[in-house]
């Protein structure tokens, strides 16, 4: 405990900076990746757009724009006690279902690779309701878990089925769009709330076999598009399909593959200034790290997501407050999950889907999203002293 | 929090820990195991290489006269990149551009197609560049189309004209020599592979056959390459690499225009006067060296083809006449592939044979008209008698049963048809001594070896053909079961493994089984002529480079000696010298001012012609000049051509006269080929420009 004592002592000194309370390594590592990130996005596109005759930092310039509202709402975030949010909770959540209901209805929805999953506004603006939704369902979940009559380790098993509908109702509206990724990360994190709410582990046993039987009968009875299937089987055999998702998905790793220890440098990568991969400053842009910082720059990443995600731990294992916890814990399954899927993705590890990398992939939902996930877990640390 | 959910926690921490190292294990395996793999294959996605190739290295004369050099052509190019960029795909500008060249359509889409573009067995007229090259369509372009093409470039996008280099050989004062310079093409799939242990870029020529190919690596020189980096689009974005072409080495050789000219003239002038005395005169060759060094100075094979077609574009007529039959396939060399009978220029080699069996060279034989051997008679040529005379007049007359006689005691002597384990074989060995089966060691592809019938042939012969004859009714066609092939086949099934009585007598005379390729003949008699030594046969004499250095300097080698006294080969060249002087080549060189040595034969054939009818002679003639201090080996054969003096042996003069400046039984001064009386040692100047010598 004494070692608790001592970040007390060190945190009370930082009372008077605008984050007073937050934790700096998190800050540290989140805005090292934002730069990082900032950079990819001008490397992917600078080059093709200026050959094309376009302007070369057009998405340069919307990325910034996007880290600067991301940073507001991180801001704004941390100010209120995360407690209070409760009260607004389900409207927050209401408002993430409507948003994956409208992206349904055809004429409001936008389709992108297969998936209807943006709502377009007007100015070429276009909103991802799944990366909200995704903050939504873990904020409420933990809300319900967490709130107990009774001062019973375990949450009653009608607190676990009210959870799991709130998880359940956006899982499904994002299945018919559908974006199996999202779906996926969205499971692994109700999956890491229940499973540390204290629920039994028949539970979390009986969930995770039971996401496994979704997926198989998503696969069989076509509710997944061909289109996703292609996906799905050129990860099982790259060579299947030469020029569709198998070319992507070799391009992506020749681009990393190419780039060995240190890299091209950056904005010298021929892989990603002839632009072979596709999507490269959204879904794909790790493989311009990969390509032009090579293993260094590319292992940086990793390990700043790891530095992350560790401070994350220390921060659900220090609160006092199980809903904070629920909250945290909620989070870290959002970002491991959705960090593995997309790295996995262009490494070959995982099969293809359309998810971004968080702090790094230029699209302002997720990154507004992700930002907004980062100001939660500065919120709980700074009310975790109790 | 409670005990389950801390331990929860640290599964989950567990968990995504594990996840993260995983993804940092997989990016070290992709970028550092197999980094260098993905290297490659990156490469591979985004260079293009351009290749500009280089100017192929010129093939000259020992004078420096070109045999074979770089001509400009007019070449009409289309650009695959930006006809694939219309709408059509470029049809409707092919389909113009064929029309302004009169070409198939068909063909033109055929030119311009990638080899994998095309399905398997449709491939033939494919490129094999690369789609970043211009690809020609014609190379000899008339300036005016090229200039409607040009000056229309709305209706002609991606088409364009340029100048472009193609091999040439020029043919000056009427040279062909198209067996011995060879010819250039594209690549093949199996070049490409890399199989043949080289490395080529998809657009260069190399040599297919003749110098051409043997000195391929010194002639074609180094491609430039320029190594552009493409994107996603093909659109160019930087370029990598400009290294500029090297030009290739240039090729010396021992020949010689002028002679090179006459010997091919001397040839067919032999083949159509052996038509003209009625004989079938298919094909022949002729070949000049020169004696002390093994150096080809002219070699010449007939029937030929222009060396140019195979630039010019080959129709399919073409290709399918140089091997035809009909037309006694062209394509092949007599001079270095053809096998003959050598008939009676063989018996040097029985002279060699009686002198090592002791045969007292100076004293007098008996000629009879013919010598019964077992149950068969051998007649002398024409079945004449000659009387009793000196075994050197003998040689000159061509007496043959003097030999039969010979061969056949000596036969007896070795045991007959069961022979003694330690046979003397006086006439194998004699023949062994010229190196008689092995190569000459030219520098021209597929050279043929001669064939000795000794007793180790007739071993292997028997081992391959025993089934056939020893069950000849089975296996025999019809046609050939007439009772004297089945008593012949009767008689090889029985002994079919051994030297026969009737083998031996052949043998002596250069007849049976035994048969010899121009070329070896050539350095049998500049081997007697040089007194005993036996050289390689080379046509290369120097690579030399752009600026005139020497990279290398081919010297014929010493392949062996032969086995025979100083008094026998003496006798030998006198007996040969006779030959001219009072025997069978004495009309031919009638009157001629410089002293000539050598000998006629012809060799019986068997077998007929595609019409049926029955083959004539072999007509040969092998000579070494001047008799003296010989120089110069002449030989020249003429299949089907009839008596050796009348059909060769003129020929031979020809080449001679040529070789000696003579004109009219004089000697011309000055208009000898070498005036100083042997070929040039010094390597010439290189030119393109250098004309050969004129003749006062």
């Amino acid at each position: 405990m004494s070692q608790i004592s001592v970040r007390r002592g060190l945190y009370q000194h930082r009372r008077f900076s605008i984050f007073h309370g937050s934790d700096p390594v998190l800050t540290t590592a989140v805005a090292l990746l934002l730069i990082i990130g900032t950079l990819l996005v001008y490397a992917a596109t600078r080059d093709w757009y200026a050959r094309n005759g376009l302007d070369p930092q057009f998405y340069l310039k919307r990325h910034v724009i996007n880290i600067a509202i991301g940073t507001l709402l991180a801001y704004g975030t941390t100010l209120i006690d995360y407690r209070l949010l409760r009260a607004y909770i389900p409207i927050f959540w209401g408002l993430g279902v409507l948003g994956l209901i409208i992206v349904l209805i055809p004429g409001l929805g936008t389709s992108i690779n297969g998936a209807r999953a943006w709502i377009s506004l007007p100015g070429g603006f276009q909103i991802q309701p799944a990366e909200l939704a995704k903050i939504a369902i873990i904020v409420g979940m933990s809300m319900l878990l967490s709130e107990r009559s009774h001062d019973s380790n375990k949450p009653e098993t009608s607190d676990l089925l009210q959870a799991l509908v709130i998880a359940a109702i956006p899982v499904l509206l994002i299945i018919r769009q559908p974006d199996m990724g999202t779906a996926f990360i969205i499971s692994a994190s109700v999956i890491t709330i229940i499973a540390v709410s204290g629920a039994s582990s028949r539970w979390v046993i009986g969930l995770l076999i039971l996401a496994i039987l979704v997926a198989v009968v998503a696969t069989k009875t076509g509710v997944i598009s061909q289109y996703q299937l292609n996906r799905l089987q050129t990860f099982v055999d790259p060579t299947a399909d030469t020029q569709g998702t198998g070319y992507q998905l070799r391009q992506a790793r020749i681009a990393i593959g190419s780039g060995g220890l240190i890299g091209k440098g950056l904005f010298n990568g021929p892989q990603t200034n002839g632009r072979f991969v596709p999507e490269q400053q959204t879904d794909f842009i790790f493989t311009v790290a990969g390509e032009e910082l090579g293993f260094l720059g590319g292992g940086l990443i990793i390990f700043l997501y790891l530095l992350i995600l560790m401070r994350a731990f220390a921060i659900a294992r220090r609160t006092s407050d199980p809903f904070g916890r629920l909250v945290t814990t909620g989070i870290i399954g959002w970002f491991a999950f959705q960090i593995f899927e997309n790295i996995g993705m262009t490494l070959g590890l995982m099969p293809m889907t359309g998810v971004p990398l968080p702090f790094i992939s230029y699209g302002g939902s997720s990154m507004f999203a992700t930002l907004i996930g980062f100001g939660l877990l500065q919120n709980v640390h700074a009310r975790s002293k109790g | 929090m409670n005990q389950r959910s801390r331990l929860s926690l640290l599964v989950v921490q567990i968990l995504i820990v594990s996840l993260m190292v995983a993804l940092l294990g997989r990016l070290f395996y992709l970028q550092i195991a197999m980094g260098p793999t993905y290297r490659d294959a990156a490469l591979s996605i985004q260079s293009r290489d351009v290749v500009s190739p280089a100017t192929r290295g010129l093939i000259v004369d020992s004078s420096g006269v070109p045999l074979a050099l770089n001509k400009v052509g007019l070449a009409i190019t289309i650009d695959r990149i930006a006809i694939d960029k219309q709408p059509d795909k470029g049809v409707a500008v092919m389909a113009r551009l064929s029309r302004l060249l009169k070409l198939q359509y068909a063909n033109v889409y055929r030119n311009t197609r990638l080899c994998g573009e095309l399905p398997t067995g449709q491939r033939a007229g494919c490129w094999t560049g690369s789609r970043y090259q211009p690809i020609p369509i014609t190379k000899s372009a008339d300036p005016d189309v090229a200039l409607q093409i040009v000056e229309n470039s709305d209706q002609f996008p991606g088409i364009d004209a340029q100048p472009i280099a193609i091999r040439n050989y020029p043919g000056t004062v009427g040279v062909n020599a198209a067996h011995v310079l060879g010819y250039v093409g594209p690549l093949t799939e199996e070049d490409l592979s890399g199989e043949n242990g080289k490395n080529f870029f998809r657009s260069e020529s190399i040599g297919k056959s003749g110098l051409e190919i043997v000195y391929d690596s010194f002639l074609r020189g180094i491609p430039g390459i320029r190594t552009l980096i493409v994107d996603r689009k093909e659109a160019i974005t930087s370029q990598r690499q400009n290294t500029p072409p090297v030009a290739g080495d240039h090729l010396v050789t021992s020949l010689d225009v002028r002679l090179q000219a006459a010997t091919e003239t001397a040839l067919a002038d032999a083949v159509l006067r052996g038509r003209a005395n009625g004989y079938t005169s298919d094909s022949g060759a002729a070949v000049v060296m020169d004696v002390r060094n093994g150096q080809i100075l002219a070699i010449a094979s007939y029937p030929t083809y222009d060396p140019n077609i195979f630039e010019k574009g080959l129709t399919v007529a073409q290709a399918s006449d140089l091997f035809s039959e009909k037309k006694a396939v062209p394509a092949l060399s007599r001079a270095l592939q053809g096998l003959y009978a050598p008939a009676s220029t063989f018996k040097s080699v029985s002279v060699i044979a009686a002198a090592s069996a002791g045969y007292n060279l100076n004293a007098s034989y008996k000629c009879p008209s013919e010598l019964q051997v077992g149950t068969r008679l051998f007649q002398n040529f024409e079945s004449k008698s000659q009387g009793t005379m000196s075994l050197k007049k003998m040689i000159a007359v061509s007496c043959d049963t003097v030999w039969y006689r010979i061969a056949f005691d000596e036969w007896l002597r070795d045991g007959g048809l069961s022979p003694k384990s330690n046979p003397n074989d006086y006439f194998f060995k004699a023949a062994a001594s010229f190196n008689f089966t092995q190569k000459v060691g030219v520098d021209l592809p597929s050279e043929s070896s001669s064939r000795l019938a000794n007793r180790a042939y007739k071993k292997s012969w028997y081992q391959q053909n025993k089934d056939f004859y020893c069950n000849y009714k089975e296996r025999a066609t019809k046609a050939q079961q007439t009772p004297f092939l089945i008593l012949l086949a009767k008689e090889n099934c029985v002994d079919g493994d051994k030297v026969r009585a009737g083998d031996a007598v052949n043998f002596s005379i250069g007849q049976g089984e035994t048969v010899v390729t121009p070329l070896k003949l050539a350095q049998m008699y500049a081997a007697i002529g040089n007194g005993g030594t036996i050289w390689q046969m080379m046509v290369g004499k120097a690579i030399v480079k752009t600026d005139g250095t020497v990279v290398k300097t081919m010297k014929p080698e010493k392949l062996g000696t032969l086995s025979a006294s100083k008094e026998t080969i003496d006798f030998l060249r006198g007996a040969l010298r006779e030959v001219v002087v009072a025997g069978t080549g004495t009309g031919a060189f009638a009157g001629f001012p410089i002293p000539i040595s050598g000998k006629t034969g012809t060799a019986e054939v068997f077998g007929r012609n595609l019409n049926g009818s029955l083959k004539d002679n072999t007509s040969w003639f092998a000579s070494y000049a001047p008799s003296n201090k010989p120089r110069y080996a002449v030989v020249m054969m003429v299949s089907q051509g009839g008596f050796g003096a009348s059909t060769s042996g003129v020929g031979v003069r020809n080449i001679y006269e040529t070789l000696f400046g003579v004109k009219g039984n004089k000697v011309v001064p000055g208009a000898a080929i070498f005036p100083d009386g042997k070929p040039p040692i010094k390597l010439p100047k290189i030119s393109p420009a250098t004309k050969p010598r004129v003749a006062p």
